[in-house]
Order: C-alpha cells, then sequence, then structure tokens
C-alpha cells in the first residue's frame, strides 16, 4: 500500500461515521481521528465535512447528539448511533460491496 | 444508474463522477468502441447492478474527448449507418492509469472500515 | 430511424447549440436508442414494450440537457480548439477576446461599475492635470516661429530685471546685429470717451514693428507705418476685436474714423483679429514713439517698458546675448552717468511667459498619477478577487489546450477593456476637472487659454488608459493563467491562495504608501500657508480698500489743479460714514507686485557717479493719512501730514530697516537724503516696516529700504505721473459694503472717470498667497482622493479575507474563541497592513517632500508634527476601514459557515 491519501467523496463519509460510532460513542473531533487511524492515514477527511455530515445524519435520525465532558473536562458534543442507525450502517455496508463488486467486475473483465 | 437501496442522492453523483470515468476509459483501452456498446458491457458484467442511460453516458463521454482523454471517430461499416467510436488517447492512458491506481487505494480503505469489527 | 432524431432533438432544444453540432449529437444519441430497441425486439419485446424501455434510456426530461449544458457550453465559448487554430488572424482573436471579454464584464454589473467608476476618477484626474500641462507648457505660442522670439531686459548691478529706457531701446534698435526687428512695448490706462459711456480701457503702446514680429496680421486695415512711430505724428490707434465688437458695433467703416481718448483724437487704422492675444489681450494699441510724457526720453528713466525682438535667420541665443552686451559696453563709455554698469538681459518669450511654473505643474503631475496608481490597484485587487470564482473556468481552459499566453491575452484584453470603458468616463471627469482647476487658478495662470481638451488630451487618455488597464490586469492575468486543472478541482475551486494573498496585500500597502505621501504634501502644504498667515505683513490689512482712478484729461494738465483735485478728494471722502481714513498712494501698492524705487546718496556725500552707484529704496508717496489707513506702526518722530506742502519744507519718513541699516545707533530724525531728481529731503520719522514683496519672500528681497513721501511735494514736472493713482480706506466696518458710498463721493468730484481694480487688502495679501492656495488646494483634493480609495481598498481586502476565513473563523469560534478573539484577529490583520503602508510612505514622504521645500514657509519638510499628525489620520481611516469587516466576521455563524463547504 502506497503512502498516498485521497479524498473522501461525500457519500463514503456517512459510511464511516456511521462505522465509527459503531463501536462507540465520540466526540466530533475523535470521529475524524479515529478514521484516519482505521484507514491507516490513507482517507483524509476535509474539515469542513465533517460537521455539516454529522449533522446531516442527525436529522435524518440515524445518529444522536449530547452533552458531556470529554478528557480534560470541558464540554463537548458526543454522537452515538440511534436503532435505524444500525440498520442505516448495514444497508450502506452492503450496498457498498455490491457497488465495489460491480465495478471491479467491469474493470477486471478484459 | 439504478441503486434502489440508496437513499442518499448525492453519493450517486458522487460515483457517477468518480468512478464513471474509470470505467469507461478502461472499456476503451483495448479496443475502440462505440456508446452503445460500452453502456451495454457495463450492464452486462455487472450484471445489472450498474447502468448508463444514453442521457447520462453521452455528456461523460463528451467531456472525456473534450480533455483529451479518448478522441471519437464516425466510423462507417459496409452496410451499416456510420457510429462514432472512442479510442483511448496517450494522455488518457496515462489517466486512466492513475485512476485505477487510486481505485485500488480507495477499495482498500473501505475495505478496512467495513471489516474493522474484527480488527 | 423511426422519431428517435425528434425525441432526442426535443430535449436539446433548450441549449441552443451550433447546427453542425447539434446534429452530431443528435445522430449519435438516437442511433443508441435505435440499437437499444433493436436488442429488445431481438429479446422477444414487443414493439410498443421496446419502444418505451428505449425512451428510459433519455430518462427523464432534463438530465441529457443538464449534463450536455457544462459540457458543450464550455466547447462553445473556447475557440481554441486543441492542436488548431492557433495560426489564425491575429485581429480575428483579438475581436473575439474583445467580445467574450465584454461578455464576461457585462456577467458582473456590481465588480464592472465600481471598477469604472474608481478608474474613471483615477483617469480622469489624471487627464485634467495633463490637459493643463499641455497648454500651458507643451503647446506651442500661438506666433509663427515663436522659439525664435525674445524678451529683452536693461540689467543693472542691482536688477536682473529691469525695464527699458527709451533712448537706450532705440540705440539697441538701431546698433544690434542678431535681430530681425525689435519693439518695444508698454501698458497704459486710456479713458476712452465719445460714442458711448466713458469707458476706462487697457492699452498698449507699440513700436510699428510689433505686430510684424508677431506675425499678427490685422483683421481689417494695417498696422503701424514707421513714420507714424514718432513724435509729433498724427495719433492713430489700432483697435483689438473684442472693443471694435462691443463699443463700435463690429462696423465695417471703422477705418479712419477717430476715437478720443485721454482728450486726443486717433485715427483707427486697423483692427486685429479675433483671439490675437500677447500677455493678455490690451483693448487698444497706439504707437509709443509719439508718446510725448516727458518721463520717456530720459536715458535715466526706466518706465515700464519691455522689448520684444525676432532673432535673425541663423543667429543664436548666445550670439545675440553677446552682440547686445558689446552694445550695452559702448552705451556706458557714450553715457557713463546713466548707462554705466548696465547689460541686456536676453529670455526666450516663452520662458519669461511661463517663468516657474513649469515645475509645479510636473509636481502636480507626478502627485496625481499617485491618485491614479491607486485606483489601478483598487481594480487589481478587485479582479484578483473576482479571479477565485473564474478559477474553474480558466483551469479547464487551460486543460482543453489554451497556452497560457492566450489566457494571459484574454485576461488583459478584459482589463484593458474596463480601463478604456473607464477612461472614457474619465474624459468627462476630465473637462469638468479642467475648469474647476482653472476657476481656482492664481491670477495670472501663464497661457491658461491655451488650456483644453484638444487630439494630445484625448491622445493621452487613451494611452494611459490602455497602460493602466495592462497595469492592473497583469497580476490577476498571470494568476489566473497558472491555474492547474487537478488542484483546482480539489480545492473546491479556490485556487492557490498563498501568492494571491501575497500580491493584494503588497497592493493595499502600496496604496496606502501613496496616500500617505500625498497627504504629507497637503499637510505640509495646509502648514504654510497657516504660518504664512501668521506672518505680520507691517501693516494692518483689516477692513481697508484700495482703488485706482484716473484723471480725466481736462483736469489733468495743471499741477496744482491735480493737488487741489486730490485734496478735495480725500476730504470728500473722509465724509462718507464709516470712512476714517483716506489717502492717496501712488507708485506702490504692498504685496501688489508694484517696483517703482528712487534712488538717492546720503547728505555729506558726493552725488555717485551713476544711478546704480546709489541706494535703492521703494517709495511711497502718500497723503498724510496713509499711517493710519494702515496702521503702520510709527517709531520715531512724526508721519507725513497735509502740511507738509509743495512749498514748505520737503520731508520724508523711513522705515526701520533703513533706519537702523543707514544710521546704526543714531538717530535719523533730522537728517537729510539727497533723492535723485527731487533734490534733499529731510528725515521726519522712522516707521515700521512692511513686508513689501510677499510675506515670505520680503525676507529675501534686494530692496527693503522704504520711504514715504508727501504726494503734494512732487514737483510740478512730475505731477503728470499722478494721472493714474490709486487711494487707500480704512473703513470701520466692512470696506466693500463702505464702497459704493465711495464712489458716489469720487464721481461727485466732477471726475468723469470709473473707478477700477477695487481691492481690499486682504484679498492683495490672499492674491499674493494665490499660488501656493493653488497648490495647497490641489494637493488636498488629491490627498482626499486618494484617502478614500485607500480606505475602499483596505475595506473590501479585509472583507474579502473574512469571507475567504469564514469557515475557518467559524471553526475557532465553534471551538470556543470569542468576539473580542475573532475582532482582534481581523482587525490586527488589518493594521499589519496599514503599519507597513504608513512605514513605507514615510520613508518616501521623507524622500520626495524636498520637492516642495521651493514653496514651503515655516515648515521643514521633514516635519514631524505634520508626518505624525498624517500618519495618525490615515492610521484612523485605517482602522475604520478595518473595523467594519471585523464587526462583520465576529457575526459569523459556524453552523452556517461549516455547512456551506
Amino acid at each position: 500500500m502506497s503512502n498516498e491519501r485521497i479524498d473522501l467523496p461525500q457519500g463514503t463519509l456517512d459510511l464511516l461515521i456511521l462505522k465509527t460510532l459503531a463501536l462507540g460513542a465520540q466526540h466530533g473531533w475523535a470521529v475524524s481521528e479515529r478514521i484516519q487511524q482505521i484507514s491507516s492515514d490513507v482517507l483524509r477527511i476535509q474539515q469542513g465535512s465533517l460537521y455539516p455530515a454529522l449533522h446531516r445524519l442527525e436529522r435524518r435520525g440515524w445518529i444522536k447528539a449530547k452533552w458531556g465532558a470529554s478528557e480534560n473536562n470541558r464540554r463537548a458534543k458526543y454522537y452515538e448511533l440511534t436503532k435505524s442507525g444500525r440498520k442505516q450502517l448495514e444497508a450502506e455496508e452492503t450496498a457498498w460491496q455490491k457497488l465495489i463488486a460491480a465495478v471491479g467486475q467491469v474493470l477486471e473483465t478484459a | 444508474m439504478a441503486m434502489p437501496y440508496m437513499e442518499n442522492q448525492s453519493s450517486d453523483r458522487e460515483w457517477k463522477k468518480g468512478s464513471a470515468e474509470l470505467l469507461i476509459l478502461s472499456l476503451v483501452e483495448a479496443r475502440p468502441r462505440h456508446g452503445y456498446d460500452i453502456s451495454k458491457l457495463i450492464a452486462q458484467r455487472s450484471r445489472g447492478t450498474l447502468r448508463f442511460h444514453a442521457a447520462s453516458l453521452y455528456p461523460l463521454l463528451y467531456r472525456l474527448e473534450k480533455r483529451g482523454w479518448v478522441q471519437g471517430r464516425w466510423v462507417e461499416k459496409s452496410g451499416q449507418r456510420r457510429r462514432r467510436y472512442y479510442r483511448l488517447t496517450p494522455q488518457g492512458r496515462k489517466v486512466l492509469a492513475s485512476q485505477r491506481h487510486g481505485w485500488q487505494v480507495f477499495v482498500e480503505a473501505i475495505k478496512r472500515i467495513t471489516e474493522v469489527e474484527h480488527a | 430511424m423511426r422519431d428517435w432524431s425528434r425525441e432526442v432533438l426535443r430535449r436539446l432544444a433548450s441549449l441552443k447549440l451550433a447546427p453542425a453540432r447539434e446534429a452530431e449529437i443528435v445522430e449519435e444519441v438516437a442511433q443508441h436508442l435505435e440499437d437499444r430497441y433493436q436488442e429488445l425486439v431481438a429479446g422477444g419485446a414487443t414493439k410498443e414494450e421496446a419502444r418505451r424501455v428505449a425512451l428510459e434510456e433519455l430518462s427523464d426530461e432534463n438530465l441529457l440537457a443538464r449534463g450536455l449544458r457544462r459540457v458543450e457550453h464550455e466547447l462553445e465559448q473556447d475557440p481554441t480548439v486543441p492542436g488548431g487554430g492557433g495560426r489564425s488572424n491575429l485581429l480575428a482573436s483579438i475581436w473575439h477576446d474583445v467580445r467574450y471579454g465584454l461578455r464576461m464584464l457585462r456577467k458582473n454589473p456590481g465588480f464592472t461599475l465600481v471598477a469604472v467608476l474608481t478608474l474613471a476618477l483615477g483617469i480622469g484626474a489624471t487627464t485634467a492635470i495633463f490637459s493643463v500641462v499641455n497648454g500651458v507648457l507643451l503647446r506651442p505660442l500661438p506666433y509663427p516661429d515663436s522659439d525664435r522670439l525674445m524678451i529683452l531686459h536693461e540689467t543693472e548691478p542691482k536688477f536682473d530685471v529691469m525695464s527699458v529706457a527709451y533712448p537706450n531701446f532705440e540705440d539697441w534698435r538701431a546698433g544690434n546685429r542678431s535681430f530681425d526687428q525689435l519693439a518695444a512695448f508698454r501698458f497704459s490706462d486710456f479713458n476712452l470717451t465719445g460714442s458711448g459711456e466713458p469707458e476706462r480701457v487697457w492699452g498698449r503702446l507699440v513700436s510699428a514693428s510689433f505686430f510684424s514680429i508677431l506675425g499678427a496680421k490685422p483683421a481689417l486695415g494695417r498696422s503701424f507705418l514707421p513714420q507714424e512711430d514718432q513724435l509729433g505724428a498724427t495719433p492713430v490707434a489700432v483697435l483689438a476685436h473684442e472693443l471694435w465688437q462691443r463699443r463700435y458695433g463690429a462696423d465695417p467703416h471703422v477705418l479712419g474714423k477717430t476715437i478720443m481718448m485721454n482728450g486726443t483724437a486717433y485715427a483707427v487704422v486697423g483692427v486685429l483679429p479675433e483671439g490675437f492675444r500677447f500677455y493678455g489681450q490690451p483693448s487698444v494699441y497706439v504707437p509709443i514713439g509719439q508718446w510725448t510724457d516727458m518721463m520717456m526720453r530720459g536715458r535715466d528713466i526706466h518706465p515700464g517698458i519691455t522689448v520684444l525682438g525676432r532673432l535673425k535667420a541663423g543667429a543664436t541665443l548666445a550670439q545675440a546675448r553677446q552682440d547686445l552686451a558689446g552694445l550695452a559696453r559702448h552705451l556706458a563709455e557714450a553715457y557713463p552717468k546713466t548707462n554705466a554698469g548696465h547689460g541686456v538681459n536676453i529670455a526666450p518669450l516663452e520662458q519669461d511667459i511661463l517663468g516657474d511654473i513649469r515645475p509645479t505643474l510636473l509636481l502636480l503631475l507626478g502627485a496625481v498619477s499617485f491618485v491614479l496608481l491607486i485606483a489601478c490597484a483598487n481594480v487589481a485587487n478587485l479582479m484578483l478577487a473576482r479571479a477565485t470564482g473564474r478559477l474553474r473556468e480558466f483551469a479547464i481552459r487551460a486543460a482543453l489546450g489554451a497556452s497560457r499566453q492566450r489566457v494571459v491575452r484574454q485576461l488583459l484584453t478584459e482589463s484593458v477593456l474596463l480601463a478604456v470603458a473607464g477612461g472614457t468616463l474619465g474624459v468627462l471627469v476630465a473637462s469638468w476637472g479642467t475648469s474647476v482647476v482653472l476657476a481656482a487658478v492664481p491670477v495670472g495662470l501663464p497661457r491658461a487659454e491655451a488650456v483644453h481638451m484638444d487630439g494630445r488630451v484625448l491622445a493621452f487618455a487613451l494611452v494611459v488608459s490602455i497602460l493602466t488597464g495592462i497595469l492592473f490586469g497583469l497580476a490577476p492575468a498571470l494568476q489566473g493563467a497558472g491555474s492547474d486543472l487537478q488542484e483546482t478541482l480539489k480545492e473546491g475551486g479556490r485556487g492557490a491562495s498563498g501568492a494571491r494573498h501575497r500580491v493584494q496585500n503588497l497592493f493595499v500597502i502600496s496604496e496606502l504608501a501613496l496616500a500617505l505621501v500625498l497627504l504629507v504634501g497637503a499637510g505640509l502644504m495646509i502648514r504654510t500657508i497657516w504660518s504664512l498667515w501668521a506672518v505680520n505683513p507691517g501693516f494692518d490689512p483689516h477692513n481697508v480698500l484700495t482703488f485706482s482712478l484716473a484723471l480725466s484729461p481736462a483736469k489733468s494738465t495743471d499741477p496744482s489743479q491735480i493737488r487741489v483735485f486730490y485734496q478735495q478728494l480725500v476730504a470728500r471722502l473722509k465724509t462718507v460714514p464709516g470712512v476714517q481714513y483716506a489717502s492717496p498712494n501712488l507708485f506702490n501698492i504692498p504685496l501688489s507686485g508694484d517696483d517703482n524705487e528712487f534712488p538717492f546718496w546720503l547728505e555729506g556725500q558726493p552725488r555717485p557717479a551713476s544711478q546704480d552707484k546709489m541706494i535703492w529704496a521703494l517709495a511711497y508717496l502718500v497723503g498724510g493719512d496713509y499711517q493710519g489707513a494702515l496702521r503702520i506702526p510709527l517709531l520715531k518722530g512724526r508721519f507725513i501730514t497735509d502740511q507738509d506742502r509743495e512749498k514748505t519744507r520737503p520731508v520724508v519718513v523711513i522705515d526701520q530697516v533703513m533706519a537702523d541699516s543707514l544710521f546704526p545707533g543714531q538717530d535719523p530724525i533730522g537728517k537729510h537724503l539727497n533723492i535723485e531728481w527731487l533734490g534733499p529731503v529731510e528725515i521726519v520719522g522712522v516707521v515700521g516696516h512692511v513686508t513689501h514683496w510677499g510675506l515670505d519672500s520680503d525676507a529675501r528681497a534686494r530692496i527693503r529700504y522704504q520711504l514715504y513721501m508727501p504726494f503734494l511735494q512732487i514737483p510740478d514736472q512730475f505731477m503728470t505721473i499722478v494721472r493714474t493713482a490709486s487711494v487707500v480706506v480704512r473703513t470701520s466696518t466692512d470696506p466693500l459694503a463702505t464702497f459704493p458710498s465711495i464712489r458716489h463721493e469720487v464721481y461727485g468730484t466732477g471726475n468723469d472717470t470709473p473707478v477700477y481694480d477695487v481691492q481690499t487688502m486682504e484679498q492683495i495679501i490672499s492674491n499674493s498667497l494665490a499660488y501656493r492656495q493653488f497648490l495647497r488646494l490641489l494637493l488636498v483634493i488629491f490627498a482626499a482622493a486618494a484617502l478614500v480609495l485607500a480606505g475602499v481598498g483596505i475595506y473590501g481586502l479585509i472583507s474579502y479575507s473574512v469571507s475567504q476565513r469564514a469557515h475557518e473563523i467559524g471553526i475557532r469560534m465553534a471551538l470556543g474563541a470569542g468576539r473580542a478573539e475573532v475582532l482582534r484577529m481581523v482587525v490586527g490583520q488589518g493594521m499589519m497592513l496599514a503599519l507597513a503602508g504608513i512605514g513605507v510612505g514615510l520613508a518616501a514622504a521623507l524622500g520626495l517632500a524636498h520637492l516642495l521645500s521651493s514653496v514651503l514657509f515655516g515648515v521643514r519638510p521633514s516635519d514631524f508634527l505634520t508626518l505624525a499628525a498624517v500618519s495618525a489620520v490615515l492610521g484612523s481611516v485605517a482602522l475604520a476601514a478595518t473595523f467594519l469587516p471585523a464587526r462583520r466576521a465576529t457575526r459569523v455563524d459556524p453552523m452556517v459557515v461549516l455547512r456551506y463547504q
């Protein structure tokens, strides 16, 4: 795997956020760090896209926000996955798999 | 592109932008093809998962042509109406290589993410 | 193909593509539909079903059109087909650039309007000043071969430029070898009577060759013959066009008619063409050789005569100077008493007319170009900001193969179009501005009449517009052409911001620096005028009026009658309510440039061999009320009274400078002076010094001695010069309000001549400052314009920066940054620019301010107070201009901002 970083198209950002939160509630910045950690720094999120995405998912009811204290005791917003969010995650994962497979098929066949 | 299980409209467009060019370029890599041929191949090989209607396909083709990555030419075969065949240009070949590479990187990353619960 | 074509065409119609291209697309897509149809039929579908499914390929109504719109319109806009069209006609592609540029400008009317107005201001102001420079300095004088015309004066060791004694002139004319012709001329006032109201006209005494030297052919009749230019010849006159039209109804038969001037009948022999002018436009000309005034005939009298000459073909100025210098030496030997040490000063006519004005006009041209540069910088910044939104356009064109050079040329075309539009509007601004400048001009801007919009001025405006367009367009054009497609699309169209920000900052700093330099210039001039007004002129100019009048011929033959007339006039004036003092004043009005002096020597010493070895003093021939009228402080002894008359002991009052210098440590009262032509006079008083030569220039003047003599004691043979005199009046209230009553009294003496040159002393002092006030006015206008433009510039930049950094600000605020912190951040950015601009500006001002040093007074070019005050002004404006967008920044809602990525 090379060291290049690629930018994340919007649709996949939703998937990543849902996935990250599936592992446990996080606050905003931590989501972004986690994603980078998971993708071994390959995927890079534009600073400005994270919060709008969080709000979008919140509007759809797939994630829920609450206020709590962070490590250094400052007030911060935490996000966690809802039940419908968990269902959406499964659906998205399946969809992405299918897509990738389909594209792979078109590409690999000579 | 028909993706009935996707509620999110914008990712639809993102995918079109991101992978459509890659698909088209790769399909004309081996030999020149015309528009209908390209759309048929995509549908066949993905077993119906990916579909490009004419309304989406031709604007894409023209853009690739304008950028100089493919070149279109009218060809008249005997006894038939003429068709426009597209072939990959040297510049297009370079673009294809880099997009392929990018695609692989991307797939790898997505795989990692979706498999993470096993990590 | 059934009707696939029609279906496709219907969906494409809204795009309005070129017919060939449209046909191609229709053919291809229709073929696709046909293939689909055939496939479905082959797979077993019915014809109707197959057709329905095939049409689904076209999806919803708009998809095809939407997709194609972006692609095809970009194709159409850019004619640079990759690999093709490069060698096409240059003119055609420039024309295309022009049309494209106009379209781009129309798309953005707000920007275009602001840019054009800014440029109109800058180009207009510059053109206005240039039209003055053009008229005054560049246009040739309206005489044929004007560079061969010379003005001659006499010189003396004490005087570089002295009027010529008539006998000397006659000898020069006879003995010179370098001039085709020489003519003497002198001003003169005439009372014109008959065929209408008596009128005071300004006339000129001229030699017969005067008109031919200037190449002026009369419109009617002829000019003077040599035999008419002699003592005793029949009086003849040549009329100016204006007088002929106004008073004589443009009568074509006026030749041969006589006109009455000063009681003498003159036969009209010619009328000059309209528009002829030479040092103004006198109404009537008479031959100088006929002038019988005895003052004219003395070789030691220099009665205001100047000499005009035309160099012989092939003779140079240097040769002429040598020639006349030799002549002068001969005359000095022949007439040692009057001509010892006298020489001849020859200067080109143009130089004599223009005097010192060239450096001032060029300074103004330089100052106004600062305003233009600031306008350019503002528009350049506007363009850089706007270019951001067009980076996609540029990047795509670059990707299409448009050469960098082509894109640069396209962008420069746009900016030149803007500049030419601004310049066209600017020409209108200029013609208005020129008339304003001329109206504000000090009395006597030379050649003001030659200033108007001519071809050269319009050409200047055009060239300046084009250069301006290239200048401010260069930075944005280079920026735009350097775009990289991939980079651009990845950054969401924001482009390489680093370099652009630096350039924009640089522009704003330069603007501020230029504005500061102009402000310093304006500030120094303001302080100069202030200091000048604070100078004590040696008298109290408040509520003092002066006017001139001329005696009608009937009253001016008998010297004792003349004396009586003035005494009666004074008595009448003093009956006017509000008049406190009234006195005639012959010879010299302070601060009016009057230059009449007497030579004298001290008692007990022998008369010096020639006048140039005598002592010279300004002579005021006045009445007893003069000192009271002007409130000149009386320091010793007494002033002149009306008891000092023609039969009593001749007296004189001297000024302090004379007393300190000629009688140091002694009491001058009782001592005597020997005045040439007048004999010994006794000093009876000492008064304060008057700044006759100017509030500031008096201290440097050569002749500072001033003496006052009773006008009643002028010897009889000199009384004829009293034919015209000034009168000085002090009133208790506004002198101009009292004037109608004063005039009434003057007319009541039965003198049928008008009063003229009515001025208050305050106006006279103001006129003496007029030049500097003019300079101050223009520099203040330029500085104000520069301040406004620079303020707008910094406001624009900070606003733009705030909108670009909106999401960064949003994040900071989301992370807890307070409004004060954001405010500090934005204002800090602006003030850094301001400080840099002020710093550079101060350095430049220190370097350039010395250009003003010849007009400054009471303040050094590096004056700390001015520099500090001006920096504070600029700093406050910058602060205000920064504060507004800063306040807007604190109102940013992080959520709103972060959403719209």
